[in-house]
This record gives structure tokens, sequence and C-alpha cells, in this order.
């Protein structure tokens, strides 16, 4: 191998390196794009935690624990314990709507939203999964 | 579902769309049936119907220079516009225009919090921001503000002024459009005004003085169609240093005349908040006895039945907003007030918190009476627990509030036009052969404005025949009750698009001349029509015939 050759190979290895932090960065800010979307537009309806007048839950998530009671397999009623919302699925409820929850427009959550929303979820379900095996 | 705005060619509406998207850039300009699905109202009761109020089109401004482009691309091609800022207005038509086929002008990328002053008490915003959002601002920033908000707190608190919403602190407070001081407004011509002080350059005092000189036009911004408001000022309480809570209670059913008396000298002295008024006789209707003496309006019979079980006829929750020491000793000065104006009633002190409370007090009432009040809207604490109003229940578990209206009408601040309108409001549910056991002679007025009372008189629409033809039938109904309850002297303050011209009507004092005023200065403010023509029954020459045509 020359030095020339040498060279070309340690550029290209470097310069993937590189690409691969760059996803990696854009990855993780994807993720906390979506969480503080998702804690700016879905969590007052959807979060963990008590809801108002005495109820134990908020609507949003009281809404789907009676919704998927009894389902197998189970779903949870936290959105940020789902492993089925993808962008598409979560895109379709934000654009239509579901029983009482309204749809939501594209100049209060564009589609890059919605994906960025997706990956905080999805990233969430991961750490979760991985505490729970280190368990 | 592609609509056009009534008289607009195809080709006419695809060069008005080109100008928008110059205006504001392609990627804001919204026609497809995906993207414009949420400018409908999700609550309609005439939803997939092919009379739905749908826009033709939506356009996201950024900036008042991009609304003013829109508003003249608009005029120039003769489009109807609606704008929304949060376009959260459920139970009064949500984002849906009053004209089939408008372009939705949607404000909500303009949500910038421009300033809170937390030394003069005063905010000024732009559209899109809601009061979540002015929340955690005030919040972040670590102001000694507070919001007064509606609920749901996803509403911005320009949209919810303009269409005359409510809140629960204190009296000036709680009237969102009176406590608002200056706006900025795109005319129809395209200009920008400013209102108040705002009219003066380089003013220093916009926001504290709301009048200017001269008349001030800001009220026909208000439920109106003479512009775009693009920022608005609003006063904002400081935040207090405790706040108290007690209850009275008063025995018979006519206590309910000096209790009303005492707690409006109370109110308009500022001592207090928005008192919760509530009953305690409301478990006796489900005993066949007491149910017919209330729907009978039998007095006699309801305070044998009342001190029979050992309930109080009514009751009022009383909030103080202040320091401990001026707390306790307005709630004893209430006390003493009741008790001279009523022997027979009882106290009982509910909370005591130092302000801001904490998230398990805000949360968990240990009120040791059955409290009616909601806690985060008393502490200025904008959220969406309240949704759970329209949605799934364990009692319903498969249901929802598919059509969503809300009806109030006004009546005076007295224990004798509470009876009065509980009869009248009856005697129309009778009338009009509605059997329901509400309205009844419990029934409890609100005091979300200070000055006067508002009491629902509607009936459940969302939960019954769900069909089209019974939510139509069912909407018949409704306006059969608006217009009976105008003949009795009730008037609404609030109403979805499609029931704007029937409250309208109701205002008919001479002849309609409100409304002529008002149409006489929309023809020549906006000759076109172009904006929101027929909001709160304020019809442009253009669009005129269209009255009354909502169906």
């Amino acid at each position: 191998m020359s030095a020339a050759t040498r060279r070309a190979l340690a550029g290209a290895a470097a310069a993937l390196a590189l690409a691969f932090a760059a996803t990696a960065t854009a990855q993780q800010s994807a993720v906390q794009r979506g969480d503080a979307k998702f804690q700016h537009s879905c969590a007052p309806c959807h979060a963990a935690g008590v809801g108002d007048d005495g109820r134990a839950m908020l609507p949003g998530t009281d809404a789907l624990r009676i919704k998927y009671k009894g389902a197998v397999p189970p779903v949870p009623p936290l959105l940020e314990e789902r492993t089925d919302l993808t962008a598409p699925v979560i895109k379709v409820f934000v654009r239509h709507g579901s029983f009482s929850m309204p749809p939501f427009r594209p100049t209060e959550l564009t589609d890059a939203e919605i994906a960025d929303i997706a990956a905080y979820i999805a990233d969430k379900v991961k750490r979760a999964a991985a505490v729970s095996k280190a368990k | 579902m592609a609509v056009l705005p009534p008289g607009v060619s195809a080709e006419t509406f695809a060069a008005a769309i080109k100008e928008f998207e110059a205006a504001v850039g392609k990627e804001w300009v919204f026609t497809s049936d995906e993207d414009l699905a949420p400018y409908r109202d999700h609550f309609s009761y005439i939803k997939n119907q092919p009379n739905e109020l749908v826009p033709s089109a939506a356009v996201g401004p950024d900036s008042t220079e991009q609304v003013q482009a829109i508003v003249r691309a608009a005029n120039k091609h003769k489009i109807p516009l609606y704008a929304i800022s949060t376009g959260k207005n459920f139970a009064y038509g949500g984002p849906s225009p009053n004209v089939r086929g408008s372009v939705t002008v949607d404000l909500k990328r303009m949500n910038r919090v421009l300033e809170v002053n937390d030394k003069r008490y005063y905010a000024v915003v732009e559209p899109g921001v809601s009061y979540i959002d002015l929340y955690r601002h005030i919040q972040d920033h670590g102001l000694k503000v507070w919001v007064d908000t509606p609920d749901p707190g996803w509403g911005s608190p320009i949209g919810n002024a303009l269409d005359h919403g409510i809140g629960y602190t204190m009296g000036f407070y709680r009237d969102h459009f009176g406590a608002h001081y200056g706006m900025e407004v795109v005319l129809p011509s395209g200009e920008i005004m400013r209102t108040g002080m705002g009219a003066l350059p380089n003013s220093k005092s916009w926001h504290e003085y709301k009048h200017g000189f001269g008349p001030d036009p800001a009220g026909l911004f208000g439920q109106g169609n003479f512009g775009i408001v693009t920022k608005m000022g609003f006063r904002l309480m400081p935040q207090p240093e405790h706040w108290r809570t007690g209850a009275v209670m008063v025995p018979k059913r006519q206590d309910l005349i000096p209790l009303v008396d005492t707690v409006n000298y109370l109110t308009d002295l500022s001592i207090i908040g928005e008192p919760w008024y509530g009953n305690g006789v409301a478990p006796l209707m489900g005993n066949t006895e007491f149910r017919d003496a209330a729907m009978g309006f039998n007095e006699t019979a309801m305070d044998a039945q009342a001190a029979a079980a050992k309930v109080h006829s009514w009751q009022v929750e009383l909030q103080f907003y202040g320091s401990e020491r001026t707390t306790l000793s307005n709630w004893e000065y209430a006390k003493e007030l009741m008790a001279r104006a009523i022997p027979s009633a009882r106290f009982m002190d509910g909370e005591s918190f130092k302000v801001p409370l904490t998230r398990e007090q805000i949360s968990k009432s240990t009120t040791p009476y059955r409290s009616n009040m909601r806690r985060n809207i008393t502490q200025g604490v904008p959220g969406l627990g309240i949704w759970w109003m329209p949605s799934r229940s364990d009692q319903n578990p498969n249901a929802w509030d598919e059509t969503h209206i809300g009806l109030f009408s006004l009546i005076g601040r007295s224990g004798e036009a509470i009876f009065q309108a509980q009869k009248d409001f009856a005697s129309v549910s009778k009338k009009l052969g509605m059997p329901s056991a509400f309205p009844n002679a419990i029934q409890t007025p609100v005091n979300w404005y200070q000055y006067a009372f508002i009491m629902g008189n509607g009936f459940g629409l969302g939960r019954g025949d769900t069909s089209p033809e019974g939510k139509k039938a069912a909407a018949a109904k409704l306006r059969e009750v608006l217009a009976e309850n105008a003949k009795l002297g009730y008037g609404d303050y609030r109403a979805p698009p499609m029931l704007q011209d029937d409250v309208a009507d109701q205002y008919s004092y001479n002849n309609h001349a409100l409304r002529r005023f008002n149409e006489t200065l929309k023809d020549a403010i906006d000759p076109n029509g172009i904006i929101m023509p027929g909001r709160a029954g304020v019809w442009p020459a253009a669009y005129r015939s269209m009255r009354g045509s909502l169906r």
C-alpha cells in the first residue's frame, strides 16, 4: 500500500468518523427538540401525574387508560411508554384528532417536529428498557 | 374537499394563493385536505355535512408585515379571510370560519412574548402566544405576576380576549377584553393602526392608559370583523403573598338574596376574588319528593326537606388574595357582614396557603366542605386538566362530546334575578318540550364577569342522538331556546359561528339599531367585506344575503 493510498484511506476513515459523529449529533438534537416539543404540546394532556378536580390522571392519559383497558398485549396509557408511535402514526392522530382530542395544525406542529417527537419517544422507551435490563 | 370562497373563480383563487405564497413562503400556505383537516371545527354539529364551515386554504404569517401583505392580496382578489390566534376556541367554533371557503389567517407562528413588566404589571404579546406559553415565560424569568387564565390554557390571551373570554382571579382581570390595554391592528386596507396611547408616536404609556384621546374603537375588534389584531397589551395581577378560602352556608332558599347582596359588596370593594356559588341540596335531587319540589319551585317544601336532611340550601366559597394577615382579616370581615345579613349563616374555614402553592397544594383539595372551586385557575396556572369534561370517562368509556357548544345567558347580579332566570329557563324548556330536570330551582349562576351572572340554559347535545339528523334537530331546538330567551330579556355572550346570527338576533333593540350601526361602519371600513364576514352577525354588503343562511 502506497503512502498516498494510506493517506487517502486515513482521510476516508476520518471523514466516515465525522459523518457518524454528525449523525449522532443530529439524532441527539432531534431527541432534545422532540423532548421540548412534547413537553410543550403533548404533556399538558398526556403526561404522568394527577389531573384537575381530584382526577387521578391527566385527561389524555386517562382517556387512553380507558380506551386500552384489557388490551392484549397491554398498551400503556402514557405516550412516553409506547413502542408503536412512529412519526406516521403520530401524524394521523395529530392532524385528525381522536375522540375529544382535537387536531393540531402544521403551524403548531410541523411534520419535522412530529418526527422529532417520535424520535424522543423512541429514545425514552429505549433508555427505559436499558435501565430495566440493567436491573 | 376542495372548496372555493363564494363567488371566486378557480383562476382568481389560484392567483391569490400565489400572492399569499409570495407573502409568507410556499411552505406556510396550506391547501391540501390533510393540511386543512385541523382547520375544521372538531366539535361541529355539521361535521362532514355539505354546509360544514371549512376553509379553502390557510396562510401562516410570521409578522405584521406579512399579515398586511395577505390582507392586501385578499382585497385585490376579494377573498374572505378568517383570522385565528391559537385556534382553540372550542365550544365556540374552534378555528372554523363564518363563511365556508374563507382563507384562514393562522397567526400561531406569531408567538412572541414581547414584554412582561412586573413593576408596572402588564404584558404585551402576539396572537400565537398561549396562556401556557405566557405562564412559562413568567416562570422561566422569575417574574412576580400572574396570568388570569381561562380553562383550558391552550388558547391565547389575544384570541380569548377578542372573543370576550373570562378567567377566575380578581374581578378586573377576569374580564379579559376589559383588562386589555392597547392593541395593534391591521385594518382591511392593510394599514396598521394602534389604539389608545399607541396612536401617539413614541408613547411611553401604551399599556397603562387605554383611552388615548377621542373615540376609542378598540371595542370594535372584540367579537368583531374590522381588522386583524397583531399585538395586545394586558394588565397582569401582581403575585399575591397569600391565598385563603372560606365557605358560607345558608339554610333557606330565600337566603340567597342577602347572600348575593353581601358577596357583591365584598366583590366590588375588591376584597374577594371570584366567588363560587353552589348548593347543598343537589344530592336530594335523587329523592322524588325533593326533585318534584325543585322542578315545581315549591320553596316551602324545598326548605322543609333541606332542613330534614340537615343540608344547607346555598353556599358560596370566597377567596382572598393578599398577605396572611390581610386575608384573615378580610375573611373575618366577610363573616361579620354575612352574620349581620343572615343570622343563620354558618361558616367554615377553607384553605390558607403561602403563594405560590406547591404542586401538592394545587392538586389536592383539603377543604373541610364540598368544594366546587378549581384550584389551578384560581392560582392563574393554565393547563388542560379541564379537558376531562368532554372526554371519555369510566361512566362513558366509548363516548365523548362530539358536539361541544357553549351557550350562556347573562342575568342580573342578584338573588331575585337568579330566581327569575331559573323559572324563565324552566318555562322555556317546558314550552319547547324538552323534558329535563334542568333548569330547576337549585341551579346556581357563575360570576365569571364581576358585574353580571351567567347561567347555562341549554341542554346536552353531544351524547344524545349523534346522527347528523339528531344533531341538526338538537341545534334547531337550541335556536328556539335562544329566541325564547330573548323574548324574556336574556341574551348570550358568545356563540359558535353557526349560531352567531341567532344570538345577534337577540340584540334587536330599535329595529337592530346596533347591528345597522356596525354594518354601516363595516361597509365603510371594509368595502370588499374581506375580514371575517358574518362574525357576530355583522355582515358586509358583499355577503349580507348570507345572513341567517348558516343552518
